[in-house]
């Protein structure tokens, strides 16, 4: 897994929004790399930043009041953050593509199903006819499993259900065949029986096409049912990034652990749920020190006054806690020797 | 065993729909079809389903909150409908409910100790003092401080304004409280904080609770035993224990098996259920989860299954447990 191309590298990103209340750092200093053909997990609280991060990807921080203000996004040799509108328009029809959580908002409840996929086509096949760019929208709607696509595709939005308009969502964003998919929250606004059934697609969807995918949730059920690596996120930052086998069964981080402990299971019963003290802190009302100072029962004084780095603690798993920043230079060490 | 503090039977809500400019009653919404269960004294029993189901319509009508269409609700001995207006008046104060959103159940322009303390003057609780007195201590046992009453909803956190909804509910001493999705709004080492609150207090005032939510994991966690609802209809009940390790019913089965479980190395057989939930205004002949059930039967499409007791301690509504089916 880890011999994969990496495809799409986020370095030292920054997005501020610049609002009446001040400059919010919604993401601040983050890094991380997209692997070819992966299911990459976001994972994190609300306001942590995991939208932003992917509206950076994309070029789609509303602006203003947001602005990607330092940082690269590296793909396929060029850096995002430098496109202009134009190019970056190129980019989201042909490379990377986005799905949200409410499909409702991101489809027109003026036009038909079929007339929106057709115009999806025809963007990414500019000198497609009509009936082949008809044929391609029939042949995506069954790609994702819609059912009755001849008739559907006479159809509004508002006659589908939830589940067939994330459908919809879905093959609207794979029309381009896209090496890069993120879905956000893709199933939050879904039923559990309807999101098991998206789940599933999108799975079958990313072995069957190598498509990447970057999946954001709040929801650790869904990172392990579905993601290969993931990314936990706290107040902007990336806290721990690792194979989701160890994210559950070796999380480092204070945070990661009491988010896992937090979460009732539903195989068995805890006696109490473990529950992180205080609240989540509002993106920017922490400046100095580790995020999570205030909150973690492992604190030592020098978190309150710098912030960690991401330590690399394994090959494959970094993590931003003084508590395994011995296990980097030990790590370092090992590596030197060897060499 | 203890003696249900509630009592619900054959309890139906029907909703008229409004067509056309005259606003004719075109047909009608089963939000709630013939629902009968009971809660024993400081149990907690958990209702779940997807979304539409009518576990709302069903808290809101043991409020009172919405008039039932038709059945029959007993609380601590008495038939609600029986009961004269300061019987009822009584009895509102000892059935409280807890809301999803307390953002928007909670007045914005009040202070906290006024939302607190209203409840009690509706109900001609004690005297200002002592409601000033009462408003503190349930600030406290919700875990935050007697300074907290003079601020605004808008300066706390949404963990922290469910804590208020919760001491809001408890003002008036009530013996059950109806949570509808309690916690579904809330972030996840919040979540925590609130679901194990509630059950330190049920704990310390004896309190019974009914718990409504999508969320089967924090179903399973809080609950001692569960119900299982589909397109207003109780297709299963059973203790918590049982239903989980043991789920019968079809529609349970696919429900349980479609929850993501964190666990990376957790592998099983997913049930997937084709197709969407049909529309509560024109729901299915016969067992209403026949259009999507994997093992329908002829009998399926034409009767109503029961609800009714297969093992001890655990119900179901299906054709595939009564001997009819299994012939
Ligand atoms: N349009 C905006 N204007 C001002 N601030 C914004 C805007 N969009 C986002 N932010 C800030 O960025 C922070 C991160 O937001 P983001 O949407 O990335 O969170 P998230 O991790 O996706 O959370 P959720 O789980 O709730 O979707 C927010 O807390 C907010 O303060
Ligand atoms: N006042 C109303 N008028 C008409 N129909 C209604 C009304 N209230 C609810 N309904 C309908 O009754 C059905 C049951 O709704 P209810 O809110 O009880 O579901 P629920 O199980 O609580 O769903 P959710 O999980 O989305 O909260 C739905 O189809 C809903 O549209
Ligand atoms: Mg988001
Ligand atoms: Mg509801």
């Amino acid at each position: 897994m880890s011999d994969r191309k990496e495809l799409l590298q986020v370095r030292g990103l920054q997005t501020t929004f610049f609002t009446d209340d001040g400059e919010i750092p919604a993401v601040d200093n983050v890094d991380f790399s997209v692997r070819e053909g992966e299911i990459l997990g976001i994972v994190g609280e609300s306001g942590c930043g995991k939208s932003v991060s992917a509206l950076s990807i994309m070029g789609l921080v509303p602006s203003p009041p947001g602005k990607i203000t330092g940082g690269q996004i590296i793909f396929d040799g060029k850096d995002l953050t430098k496109l202009s509108q134009k190019e970056m328009r190129k980019v989201r029809g042909n490379d990377v593509a986005m799905i949200f959580q409410e499909p409702m908002t991101s489809l027109n409840p003026l036009f038909t199903i079929g007339n929106q996929l057709m115009e999806a086509v025809l963007i990414h096949h500019k000198d497609w006819s009509k009936k082949q760019a008809r044929n391609r929208a029939v042949e995506m709607m069954q790609l994702v499993g819609l059912p009755r696509a001849e008739e559907l595709i006479k159809e509004y939005p508002h006659q589908l259900s939830g589940g067939m308009r994330q459908r919809v969502m879905i093959a609207m964003a794979l029309v381009c065949d896209p090496k890069v998919l993120i879905a956000d929250e893709p199933t939050t606004a879904l039923d559990v029986t309807i999101q098991a059934q998206i789940l599933q697609l999108m799975k079958e969807l990313n072995k069957r096409l190598n498509t990447a995918v970057i999946m954001i949730t709040h929801d650790l059920g869904v990172v392990a049912e579905t993601c290969e690596r993931v990314i936990v996120m706290y107040g902007g930052q990336v806290v721990e990034e690792g194979p989701v086998q160890l994210i559950f069964n070796d999380p480092q981080h204070p945070y990661t652990k009491g988010l896992i402990q937090s979460v009732p299971d539903m195989r068995f019963k805890k006696q109490r749920l473990y529950s992180i003290p205080g609240s989540v802190p509002k993106p920017g009302s922490i400046r100095t020190g580790c995020r999570f100072a205030a909150r973690c029962e492992f604190v030592l004084d020098q978190c309150s006054v710098t912030n960690p780095d991401l330590y690399q603690t394994s090959p494959v798993h970094n993590t931003r806690c003084f508590l395994y920043e011995e296990k980097e230079v030990s790590l370092i060490d090992r590596a030197v020797v060897e060499s | 065993m203890t003696e249900p503090l509630l009592k619900v039977k054959g309890l139906k809500k029907y909703f008229p729909i409004h067509r056309g400019m005259l606003g004719k009653v075109s047909g009608q919404v089963k939000a709630v079809d013939d629902v009968s269960f009971y809660v024993n004294k400081g149990e907690t029993l958990g209702i779940v389903g997807e979304s539409g189901c009518g576990k709302s319509t069903t808290g809101r009508m043991l409020m009172r909150l919405l008039e039932p269409t038709e059945g029959s609700i007993e609380f601590d001995g008495k038939l609600l409908s029986d009961l004269s207006k300061e019987e009822m008046r009584k009895a509102r104060r000892e059935i409280q409910m807890v809301f999803q959103d307390p953002y928007a159940s909670l007045n914005p322009r009040h202070s906290i100790g006024k939302i607190l303390e209203e409840p009690l003057i509706v109900h001609g609780i004690g005297d200002a003092r002592e409601r000033k007195k009462k408003v503190i201590e349930f600030l406290e046992i919700v875990g935050l401080s007697s300074y907290h009453a003079k601020r605004y909803p808008h300066q706390f956190s949404g963990g922290q304004r469910q804590r208020i909804g919760i001491a809001r509910a408890l003002m008036t001493n009530p013996k059950l409280i109806i949570a509808d999705e309690p916690v579904s709004a809330l972030d996840v080492s919040i979540q925590a904080q609130v679901l194990n609150l509630m059950q330190d207090l049920q704990k310390e005032l004896k309190l019974t609770y009914i718990f409504i939510a999508h969320d089967l994991g924090v179903v399973r966690h809080i609950s001692d035993r569960v119900g299982v609802m589909y397109l207003g209809k109780m297709v299963e009940l059973a203790d918590s224990e049982s239903l989980y390790s043991n789920p019968l019913h079809p529609y349970s089965k696919a429900l349980l098996s479609a929850v993501p479980v964190p666990d990376p190395n957790f592998t099983r057989e997913q049930i997937l259920i084709k197709g969407d939930i049909p529309s509560p205004s024109n729901p299915p002949t016969g067992c209403t989860f026949h259009t999507r059930c994997p093992f329908k039967m002829e009998i399926c499409t034409k009767v109503v299954p029961v609800l009714t007791e297969v093992e001890k301690g655990h119900s179901v509504a299906c054709h595939l447990y009564n001997e009819q089916g299994q012939q």
